[in-house]
């Protein structure tokens, strides 16, 4: 890793994702078609701990499942096959569903784009939002969160890498530095 | 859970080529794709605009048929060449008509031809991907490759697990691949037959060899069947097919001394009434019909990966 620029600790991003849960509460007071659905890998244990939250709030568990944007993504054969491969799993019918798409990291919109039309792949759900942890900037599609947890001005170049352990939160960061 | 995947071939030419990761990475995929398959939108953009050659110079239904369904799945243009229709009747050489496909803009291409080695031929001539789809006696990966997955399926991690192949191994290129598989998925492996048809040379790959069937099926977790290639025998290898029956047919007293659990494939064309008795090959043990739907997901992640990584070549954007 290369020199820090910023780094958020374990408390303030846990702030953050509570803040997301109460907006997200404050919304979709009938929690009966909500779940949230993270994008594999780095949206999947923010999506696990908006759930758990969210599981506080409504007083009930929400489903909370995955999914996979290989097969939509539009730099097929640009790049190496991924290292890691998380199959798309979503435990509800998205048919008429409200889904929340969490990711960690809001960059050029591509992977978000990716993830929507693998979700439509299954049903065509009532509404899709979308709950960031980081925006990074520098989209390159019409892209936008509705929830967003913070909001930092990178260049390109620059890497941003968040750690959340669902069991484990003290450790949990975002690191923003140079490649 | 996250799988770890491993992949940089443009051609997939025989499973003894292959490393673990590289099947564990065919398996992650595969199950993937069997997932898309029961969407309510079962095609995928991946292939979107990309041209898929079958060239099917032997006959074939279920391979042909899957590997149509597998591209056209991903979103490929598909045109099948069969033997009896293309100029290699007209004496054009297989270098030249495969030469022809790639200056058409073919972008990948599915082989199946009599000549052992021909697929590697054209991985050599041709770069654009090739996908061995059987080449004489010599091997059928994405065969073997759904047979693994749709044990796997049914067993779980077959490491120590006990698979015999049984019937016409010398001209059987499915036997050949899956006897690869199946040994680098730690599969302890049996083949059985008669021994003109299961000669004793084939213990160089590690497996046993018997020509006894009880000894052979014995507390065995899978038995594959093969069908008696006719086409590929030059000689009589036994005196009847009524004597094969007798002595190596599988019925239900003989798959009663398979475990209690135990699964039977085939790789198909099934003949009925000769390596297996028509009610076992449509019982609950027989997994011969899931063998088929899992050779289009397989076939998926083949073709995926291959272009995904044809298109990493240096030279293309």
């Amino acid at each position: 890793m290369g020199k820090d620029i910023k780094k958020i600790e374990s408390t303030e991003l846990h702030k953050a994702i509570d803040r997301i849960a109460e907006s997200i509460a404050v919304r979709h007071s009938d929690s009966a078609t909500l779940s949230v659905v993270g994008i594999a890998d780095g949206g999947i244990s923010f999506a696990q701990a908006l759930a758990r939250r969210l599981a506080d709030i409504f007083g009930k568990e929400l489903p909370c499942g995955a999914v996979n944007t290989a097969f939509h993504r539009d730099d097929f054969g640009h790049n190496p096959i991924p290292k890691s491969f998380q199959r798309t799993d979503i435990p509800l019918n998205v048919e008429g569903a409200i889904v929340i798409l969490a990711d960690d990291v809001l960059f050029s919109g591509r992977t978000a784009r990716a993830a929507m039309n693998e979700i439509f792949d299954m049903g065509r759900p009532e509404r899709v939002e979308l709950a960031v942890l980081c925006d990074r900037g520098n989209r390159c599609l019409p892209i936008h969160a509705d929830y967003t947890g913070f909001v930092e001005d990178t260049t390109p170049e620059q890497q941003v890498e968040v750690v959340i352990n669902i069991d484990d939160p003290s450790g949990d960061s975002i690191i923003i530095y140079e490649k | 859970m996250t799988k770890n995947l491993n992949w940089t071939r443009k051609d997939l030419i025989a499973i003894e080529d292959l490393k673990i990761e590289e099947l564990e990475t065919i398996f992650s995929l595969t199950a993937s794709f069997k997932q898309t398959l029961s969407r309510s939108q079962k095609k995928l953009p991946s292939l979107r605009g990309k041209t898929i050659v079958n060239l099917f110079l032997e006959p074939s239904t279920r391979t042909r048929v899957a590997f149509e369904i597998a591209a056209k799945r991903l979103s490929a243009d598909v045109t099948t060449v069969t033997g009896n229709a293309s100029s290699l009747l007209k004496g054009e050489t297989l270098r030249d008509t495969a030469q022809t496909i790639q200056a058409l803009n073919a972008d990948m291409i599915v082989v199946r031809h009599k000549a052992a080695g021909s697929p590697y031929f054209l991985s050599r001539l041709l770069e654009m991907p090739v996908i061995n789809a059987g080449d004489g006696a010599h091997e059928h990966p994405t065969q073997a490759l759904l047979d693994c997955f749709t044990l796997r399926e049914k067993l779980g991690d077959l490491t120590g697990r006990k698979v015999t192949i049984l019937g016409d191994i010398l001209f059987s290129r499915v036997a050949r691949s899956n006897i690869w598989a199946l040994k680098k998925l730690g599969v302890e492996v049996t083949l059985a037959g008669p021994s003109t048809l299961v000669p004793e040379l084939f213990r160089e790959f590690g497996v046993q060899v018997r020509h006894d069937l009880k000894s052979a099926l014995d507390d065995a977790d899978a038995v594959m069947l093969l069908r008696i290639q006719h086409e590929r025998q030059t000689a009589t290898h036994f005196p009847s097919i009524g004597e094969y029956t007798s002595m190596f047919g599988l019925n239900r007293m003989r798959a009663s001394w398979l475990k209690p659990d135990a699964i039977i494939m085939h790789p198909g064309p099934i003949n009925r009434g000769v390596e297996i008795d028509s009610d076992l090959a449509d019982s609950d043990r027989s997994v011969i019909l899931e063998q088929v739907t899992n050779g289009i997901a397989t076939r998926m992640a083949v073709l995926y990966l291959c272009a995904h990584a044809a298109g990493m070549k240096p030279g293309n954007p």
